[in-house]
């Protein structure tokens, strides 16, 4: 049952999303779909239990073994991504009347989940595969779907953003697609592991250069990386609040993920930061993104924006962490990949309560809210102390790898930047704070109730989890860890 | 020469390439942009299909003769990126097909596909 465990996985959301189709009914197609992502999730969680004890799980489709037929390979880095993609997707999912944000009429929201399990679908595709041009297919499926879901939102910027997305979106995974070619071309394979050992001889040519640039750019404007992430902010801020959860959660962590495979597996860490001294390229550009996108984000004035710019700024952190090409520097990465999606799901969960009760996501409308919605604005807290990094939050133990990795390297000007951008992160936190706790209440925060109890569990399970993971950190230190080291190549 | 023959394919993709991306950055009008980004996906889907081929090589089907041996001496093109083509071209055409709805929606909630026009009533209309 087992070795059947990577197909199942993403064959399980891809036929359930049709089903919902044929159900139709919003309530029953809400409830199927979560039992979905829970069983997705049960999956996840036994793939990496099994990745940690038994090794990877190498999954030849259809009978046909590698390099010839696709390989779907589960070692302990894909069954952690796995992992936090179906955790994430199993608490946006039954989140309470979250198809109240959307700007669809309830007898077609069905189509919502329809999209939502086949972004699922794509996401969890690229965690698990281990075929090239199986990581195309399913970065389309996982755009095409996410363009869908940004453009249910309110209000027709909504349409807007959601073109742009798909423009720069398209540009992005046609370069990955050429990638793919040029690596073919020199290599004669698709499966990754094996392009990996083929691509040795001939590193040296311009076109192994051409298609590793390829990559990377197309990766990177998946993930939103600084120069790239123009469509990031518009994308976040008018999208329904419970899909900016789960995209800001998931999807350019995916892409991370993505960036990752393609520097360490395919091209391998002697090319990519020996012969071509990536570094130079991506530490600028991470140091970069977590100033200007935490800047940035002080000087809004919508609450979700905000929170989009904080999020280029946290993937700064992460993409530094690659470019430190170190154990303790990717571990940081893929820590702070689970950690920042938490909070940030967690966020814009509480974003969405707020915004479902006020019906405004402007920031100076919630003056005095914490007094009406007191659980909210506490989790809005909590999650803001761990975009900071303060200690007893996950937020902080991200940090502290990274930290650590510069340390161990021996650059304490590294360190240092770390830890002022995250002061700078206090800046944008304590601005909505302020106005939440200490400004008296406006009219229309006077006529607010709290938000129902469908809406403040599944907020107060991710933000309650940062604190969690926050304290108890053995368990994603280590595995983390363990992956880094297998994606590294040092185990 | 020889080397210049065989190249030129590869320019033409890239010629191709080019002016899709370039329609897509300088139009502001989104059906045009639509089709800048067809372009540019169908200069990869002929940079697949041009790796594909092997000089002489003929479609890869093995002629049935009866009870004697397969012609070993045949020379068959590569069949693998052009099947890799098929899913290329399904995934351009679902991008076409949403882009255009897209387009289709902006103009019944805004009135006009010219991007100019879209930011400045944004910018005008507040939210």
């Amino acid at each position: 049952m087992n070795a059947h465990l990577p197909a199942i996985q993403v064959v399980l959301p891809l036929l359930a999303a049709p089903v919902c189709v044929l159900l139709q009914n919003r309530k029953v197609v809400g409830v199927w779909a979560t039992l979905v992502a829970w069983a997705s999730f049960a999956i996840a969680i036994t793939m990496l239990v099994h990745t940690m004890e038994h090794g990877t799980i190498s999954y030849a489709l259809g009978g046909w073994e590698s390099p010839l037929g696709i390989e779907l390979r589960v070692d302990v880095a894909n069954a952690f991504l796995a992992t936090i993609v179906t955790g994430i997707a199993s608490m946006v999912l039954p989140y309470g009347p979250g198809s109240a944000t959307l700007a669809i009429p309830e007898d077609k929201q069905y189509l919502f989940y329809t999209a939502f399990l086949l972004c699922m679908t794509g996401l969890l595709g690229m965690s698990v595969t281990g075929d090239a041009f199986n990581v195309f297919v399913f970065v389309e499926i996982t755009s095409l779907s996410s363009y869908t879901l940004i453009a249910l939102g309110k209000g027709r910027r909504a349409l807007t953003a959601a073109f742009s997305y798909l423009v720069m979106g398209t540009i992005g995974g046609t370069f990955i697609l050429l990638a793919i070619g040029l690596c073919y071309q020199m290599t004669g394979t698709l499966n990754m592991a094996d392009m990996a050992l083929r691509l040795q001889p001939v590193m040296g040519t311009r076109t192994v250069l051409v298609a590793f640039g390829f990559f990377v750019v197309g990766a990177s404007i998946k993930l939103a990386v600084f120069p790239l992430h123009q469509w990031m902010p518009n994308a976040y801020t008018h999208a329904p609040s419970v899909v900016s959860a789960f995209l800001s959660a998931t999807a350019t962590k995916v892409s991370y993920f993505v960036l990752v495979r393609v520097v360490f597996t395919i091209f391998g860490a002697a090319y990519v930061f020996g012969t071509v001294h990536f570094e130079w390229l991506l530490m600028p550009l991470s140091i970069a993104a977590m100033f200007v996108g935490s800047i940035a984000a002080m000087y809004q004035t919508h609450i979700k924006r905000l929170l989009a710019y904080s999020s280029m700024a946290q993937i700064g952190y992460m993409t530094l962490g690659l470019s430190m090409n170190s154990v303790e520097g990717l571990t940081g990465g893929l820590v702070h990949l689970f950690n920042h999606g938490l909070m940030k799901g967690g966020l814009f969960l509480v974003v969405a309560n707020i915004t479902f009760r006020l019906n405004s996501s402007k920031i100076e409308d919630m003056a005095g809210l914490a007094r009406k919605m007191p659980w909210t604005s506490l989790a809005f807290a909590i999650g803001g102390l761990s975009l900071i990094g303060v200690p007893g939050t996950a937020g902080f133990i991200s940090k502290w790898y990274l930290v650590q990795g510069a340390l161990v390297k021996g650059q304490v000007w590294l360190a240092l930047l770390i830890l002022m951008s995250s002061l700078l992160a206090v800046g944008y936190v304590w601005k909505v704070i302020e106005v939440m706790l200490l400004k008296p209440p406006t009219d229309r925060v006077e006529n607010t109730k709290p938000a129902p109890l469908s809406m403040i569990w599944p907020v107060w399970v991710m933000i309650g989890s940062t604190v969690v993971f926050g304290l108890w950190t053995t368990w994603t230190g280590t595995v983390a860890e363990v992956a880094a080291e297998t994606l590294m190549g040092l185990r | 020469m020889n080397a210049v023959a065989g190249l030129w394919v590869y320019a033409v993709v890239i010629v191709l390439m080019m002016i899709g991306l370039y329609t897509v950055i300088s139009r502001d009008n989104l059906v045009k942009k639509i089709m800048g980004l067809n372009i540019f996906q169908v200069s990869v889907i002929m940079f697949y299909v041009a790796l594909g081929k092997v000089d002489g090589g003929t479609a890869p089907i093995f002629k049935a003769t009866h009870g004697e041996h397969l012609d070993t001496e045949v020379v068959f093109s590569n069949p693998l990126p052009h099947v890799l083509m098929l899913t290329a071209i399904v995934v351009g055409i679902a991008t076409t097909a949403l882009g255009l709805a897209l387009v289709v929606r902006i103009q019944e909630a805004y009135g006009t596909v010219e991007e100019d026009e879209l930011v400045r009533i944004d910018q005008e209309g507040g939210a």
